[in-house]
């Protein structure tokens, strides 16, 4: 029998395939700390692909499509599974849009974005490794650099 | 077939290759013929956040040049910004003013901004240490009127290639081109990894050298910059490159040059370049910011239809 390192829910959604050390990242991403159903987190859980992966299971909720651009930035490989009666009804890779609006900051502070009241957007140039570049001041930013807005 | 009319003018990175080259025959065009009523009736509006006596005075000149009029502020501590205002709102009432605005603002990004926000054109004259695309516009102009045409240069770059803005619109404008380019600066003011990551997807070959006697010899264009004071936080730092490079007639004398070397500075000068180099043959910065008025003449009228 298969050893469930974190156990299963019956309705809602499963991050999987988190880098372990991005697993907390992803959690702020939700907010989980205000969710009043089921959450269940997991790191360093074995994994065949990232070697050791964290996993986030979310009783009842449905994903925005913002929090998944988000998850995208900080987690690239992560799966996200979306849980019906206990079955998995949706299994899907979360991907990068091509364009990102008011979800990443400019990390240029003379950047017009950080000074006037407007969304930051950047245009994807890559997509792994992560590399962005400012629709306003023009700025590349890359793994690191990039802090959620 | 490159269309003009109502495009903004933002960042060089905005611009084919065909686009550039347009833009310099009619820039061309416009030194030809002098006073015109090209735009006779329209109005400019120069939008100055942070002053830049010379830019501002080189866009009047231009729209005075083809017959049109000009307002605008270059005191930012008497604009309704000082009081709060925001640069949208600020830019949609000029909107109702005039034909063109063209703006200089102290943020990054400020001009795409004020592009988004209106319908009418917007030229971007400046912002930050981020584009200044007539500055490039106009040094192309001047290299291909040197040089007979733009194709295959080998271009030295010297001076403050960390925070020159003017070098990094140059050298992406160049790749076009294909440029070979040689980056000459000390280590702690090279060229950032970014532009040099860009030029390399772009496959421009490129070299990293500390001095300009490695490289003199093999130049079509040197193109210099100041270093910048007032880009150091930590003065210090300043005095440790400034006056690192001092270009003068006995200095280019003592290297080899090759033959016809021209060089070109966005001006003003400090210490880097000796004024005993003007009456020398190498000389065109003159020439290059009086290029500045037939490029924004050529720009002003295209942008406004009056040109195509
Ligand atoms: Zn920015």
């Amino acid at each position: 029998m298969k050893k469930l390192e974190v156990s299963a829910i019956e309705e809602g959604t499963v991050i999987d395939q988190i880098a372990s050390k991005s697993t907390f990242k992803v959690a702020n991403i939700l907010d989980i700390q205000n969710i009043d159903q089921v959450v269940l987190v997991g790191v360093n859980l074995s994994s065949k692909k990232l070697n050791k992966k964290g996993i986030i299971k979310i009783g009842g909720k449905q994903l925005t499509q913002e929090e998944v651009n988000k998850i995208a930035l900080i987690a690239p490989d992560a799966t996200l599974n979306i849980i019906k009666n206990s079955e998995v009804v949706r299994k899907f890779q979360v991907a990068i849009p091509d364009t990102l609006e008011g979800i990443v900051r400019c990390f240029n502070p003379n950047c017009v974005s950080n000074h006037q009241m407007i969304q930051s957007k950047f245009h994807v140039m890559n997509k792994n490794p992560i590399k962005i570049r400012c629709y306003y001041c023009e700025r590349h930013m890359g793994g690191d650099d990039i802090e959620l807005a | 077939m490159v269309l003009l009319k109502n495009r903004d003018i933002i960042s060089i990175l905005d611009f084919t290759k065909e686009e550039i080259s347009y833009i310099l025959d009619l820039s061309k065009k416009m030194d030809k013929q002098r006073h015109t009523d090209l735009l006779k009736g329209k109005i400019l509006a120069n939008l100055f956040f942070e002053p830049s006596t010379r830019t501002k005075l080189s866009f009047e000149t231009a729209m005075k040049r083809l017959g049109g009029d000009v307002i605008g502020f270059d005191d930012p501590d008497k604009t309704s910004t000082a009081k709060g205002e925001s640069l949208k709102d600020s830019v949609k009432i000029v909107e109702g003013y005039c034909d063109i605005i063209v703006i200089r603002h102290f943020l990054e990004g400020a001009s795409r901004l004020a592009a988004d926000t209106v319908n009418v054109p917007v030229i971007n004259a400046g912002d930050g240490a981020c584009q200044h695309p007539t500055q490039t516009f106009l040094d192309l102009y001047t290299i291909k009127n040197t040089k007979g045409g733009l194709e295959g240069l080998t271009v030295g770059f010297l001076g403050d290639l960390k925070y020159g803005r003017t070098a990094h619109s140059l050298a992406y404008a160049l790749a076009h081109f294909n440029a070979e380019m040689f980056f000459i600066s000390p280590p702690s003011l090279r060229i950032p990894k970014d532009y040099i990551e860009q030029l390399q997807s772009r496959g421009v070959s490129y070299h990293e050298v500390d001095s300009l006697s490695e490289v003199s010899s093999k130049l079509d264009i040197l193109y210099c910059t100041r270093i910048q004071k007032e880009r150091f936080a930590d003065p210090v730092e300043y005095e440790k490159v400034r006056g690192i490079y001092k270009l003068s007639r006995t200095v280019l004398d003592n290297l080899k040059i090759g033959n016809d070397l021209k060089i070109l500075h966005p001006l003003p000068r400090v210490e880097e370049m000796d004024e005993s180099l003007d009456s020398t043959d190498y000389a065109v910065y003159f020439q290059q910011a009086h290029s500045g008025v037939p490029v924004r003449e050529a720009l002003l009228a295209a942008l406004l239809g009056a040109l195509q």
